[in-house]
């Protein structure tokens, strides 16, 4: 057991200073929420209804937190494919250490990187005027579920990877495979002011679910209308990603032992 | 009494229809260098992914520093070392922290580990280079690090999957050095290549393989001898004289010799490599006829090669095979 966590604590210093000494890739990831918050929030954002009325920006935000999760998507898998296609995922498998390591280390890299990400984009969003209003308490409750969703995200982008195995193949199939999640929800619009099955497949999608719940907690507007998923936006957006993780990280370890076939 | 350092045993592995190992056998003694020489596809990087707990098999027995791989994996995998084909280091980390990475994660404590990483650096020629990216090392100085990794905690058995393709030849000359070193401090090394040279400069006994099984066994030598062994060329100066010192040789050596009439030459087998010379010489000189040219030459892995399996090593045999091998690497 004790070194179960070793070999996990070392795996993940070692994906840590992959952040550190290549920071290019962190910068990338932050560039496109950035990028949304300036073309939404200020180009769109003047001719956007928020659902019930309020300011768009502040709309925006806790949907732009979500998307930034989501896009770690990209990371995750890139980041275990080049591992795999680099031998170097065979050198880890020949050494007498954890087999769960890889695993456990590249979870726990990836939930502090998004601690880091998390915190740039509070200052950023600060910055454009988006607040919390119900303390902090509640606020930390929201960061919380954030971080839920990313280790959701982390065991599907692993369990991508080892299905793939190609990084090129992976990088180019993530944002095709992860773009229709935010279309497609309430991150950008209220889904009620949507035609009424997209509407739906919106109130349904699990980013959604985080979406209101964090809404919720941040007192930010558009809280959703009186469909089932939007009343039960916490309980669904606890209930999503541990489905996720519970279907995910099986199969990744499923993938993982079948590279001994 | 010998100890052997790996023991395989009619090993039998398939992917669908293929047959990647077809009861693969093999011995090596501790202390020795074993290579396994073949073609791409003949199976050479499937016995090692077997033999160091990285890939199952279907049939056969295997153990790897007297245990066995499929039930003590863990055992096996704190006495082994393995370099592959393609250098397994990270390549986003330098140099040290690699090493550093592997000592760890070899139960090294972190005092231990750095002083290991910078002692193996050091060795290695990489301490110049150590806090470079892996990424930007040359091809050699990759496969110097992904060797140094190896090392780490002293392997009892040291594999090394085709260690030097894709090196230029001074790279080549220290990967050699650097193993020759290993070996001379008691490190068993198995070894799979595609180039003769190697296996010949290195191995203490070669296994040819093709198509997943062992056709042929034996130290450089014996092999070389398989295909006849040495030879005796003579050039004469006058092609009509040819066939005439055709049957003066044949006489002597008692074997009928090749001829290549356009260069004049003849060759011929040769048990007794020197008394058989001297004596073809005298022969041809008593005969009065003028000789351009004459030799022993020995015969040369390659020939063995060719002459077991059919074809040159570095022909791949099946294409099908290859790709599979590079699919599950």
């Amino acid at each position: 057991m004790t070194t179960v966590i070793a070999d996990g604590w070392t795996m993940t210093r070692r994906n840590m200073t992959h952040v550190i000494r290549a920071p290019e890739e962190l910068i990338l990831y932050f560039s496109l929420p950035i990028m949304f918050v300036l073309v939404f929030g200020y180009v769109f954002g003047s001719g956007m209804q928020v659902s019930g009325g309020g300011n768009y920006r502040e709309f925006l935000l806790p949907g732009v937190f979500v998307m930034t999760m989501l896009y770690g998507l990209g990371a995750t898998a890139t980041g275990v494919a080049l591992d795999l296609s680099r031998g170097v995922v065979d050198r880890f498998r020949s050494m007498p250490m954890a087999r769960s390591a890889l695993m456990t280390g590249r979870s726990a890299a990836d939930l502090l990187r998004a601690l880091l990400e998390m915190s740039t984009l509070l200052i950023c969003g600060l910055l454009v005027g988006w607040q919390w209003r119900q303390g902090v308490g509640k606020a930390l409750l929201a960061v919380g579920l954030l971080l839920l969703l990313r280790i959701a995200i982390t065991w599907v982008g692993i369990y991508l990877a080892l299905l793939v195995r190609n990084p090129e193949t992976v990088g180019v199939i993530v944002f095709p495979a992860a773009f229709p999640f935010t279309a497609i929800s309430n991150v950008f619009v209220s889904p009620e002011l949507m035609p009424s099955v997209i509407g739906t497949i919106s109130e349904w999608n699990p980013l959604s679910a985080t979406v209101a719940a964090i809404r919720e907690l941040f007192g930010n507007p558009g809280l959703g209308g009186d469909s089932w998923p939007a009343e039960h936006a916490m309980l669904l957006a606890v209930l999503w990603p541990a489905l996720l993780i519970a279907t995910f990280a099986p199969l990744a370890v499923r993938r993982y032992h079948r590279l001994s076939r | 009494m010998t100890t052997f350092e790996v023991v395989a045993e009619g090993l039998g592995k398939r992917y669908g229809p293929t047959r990647a190992l077809d009861t693969f056998d093999l011995t090596v003694p501790a202390g020795t260098v074993h290579g396994l020489l073949g073609p791409n596809g003949a199976g050479k990087t499937t016995a090692v992914r077997i033999l160091t707990t990285l890939l199952r098999f279907d049939t056969g027995k295997a153990t790897v520093a007297g245990y066995d791989v499929l039930r003590r994996p863990d055992e096996v995998r704190a006495r082994i070392g393995l370099t592959g084909q393609y250098a397994a280091v990270d390549e986003i980390l330098s140099g040290r922290q690699n090493l550093e990475l592997f000592g760890r994660l070899f139960r090294l404590g972190r005092r231990e580990a750095r002083r290991r990483a910078g002692e193996l650096l050091e060795r290695f020629g990489l301490d110049e280079a150590a806090s470079r990216s892996a990424g930007e090392y040359s091809g050699g100085m990759r496969r110097r690090l992904d060797l140094a990794a190896s090392l780490i905690r002293t392997p009892r058995v040291l594999f090394l999957d085709e260690p030097t393709t894709g090196l230029d030849p001074r790279s080549r000359n220290q990967v050699w050095d650097l193993v020759r070193g290993l070996v001379a401090d008691g490190t068993t090394v198995l070894l799979t290549t595609q180039y003769l040279e190697e296996a010949d400069q290195l191995a203490d006994r070669i296994s040819v393989i093709d198509a997943g099984r062992v056709v042929a066994e034996g130290s450089p030598d014996q092999l070389k001898a398989m295909t006849g062994g040495d030879r005796i060329e003579v050039v004469v100066r006058d092609a009509v004289e040819l066939d005439h010192a055709a049957r003066l040789v044949a006489v002597i050596c008692g074997a009928e010799p090749e001829l290549d009439p356009e260069i004049r030459r003849l060759s011929v087998p040769v048990v007794d490599r020197v008394a058989g010379l001297v004596d073809v010489v005298r022969a041809l000189d008593d005969a009065g006829i003028a000789v351009e040219d004459i030799g022993l030459r020995r015969a040369t892995l390659d020939e063995a090669f060719l002459h077991l399996t059919g074809h040159r090593p570095d022909e791949a045999r099946e294409p099908v095979a290859a790709g599979r091998k590079a699919d599950v690497a």
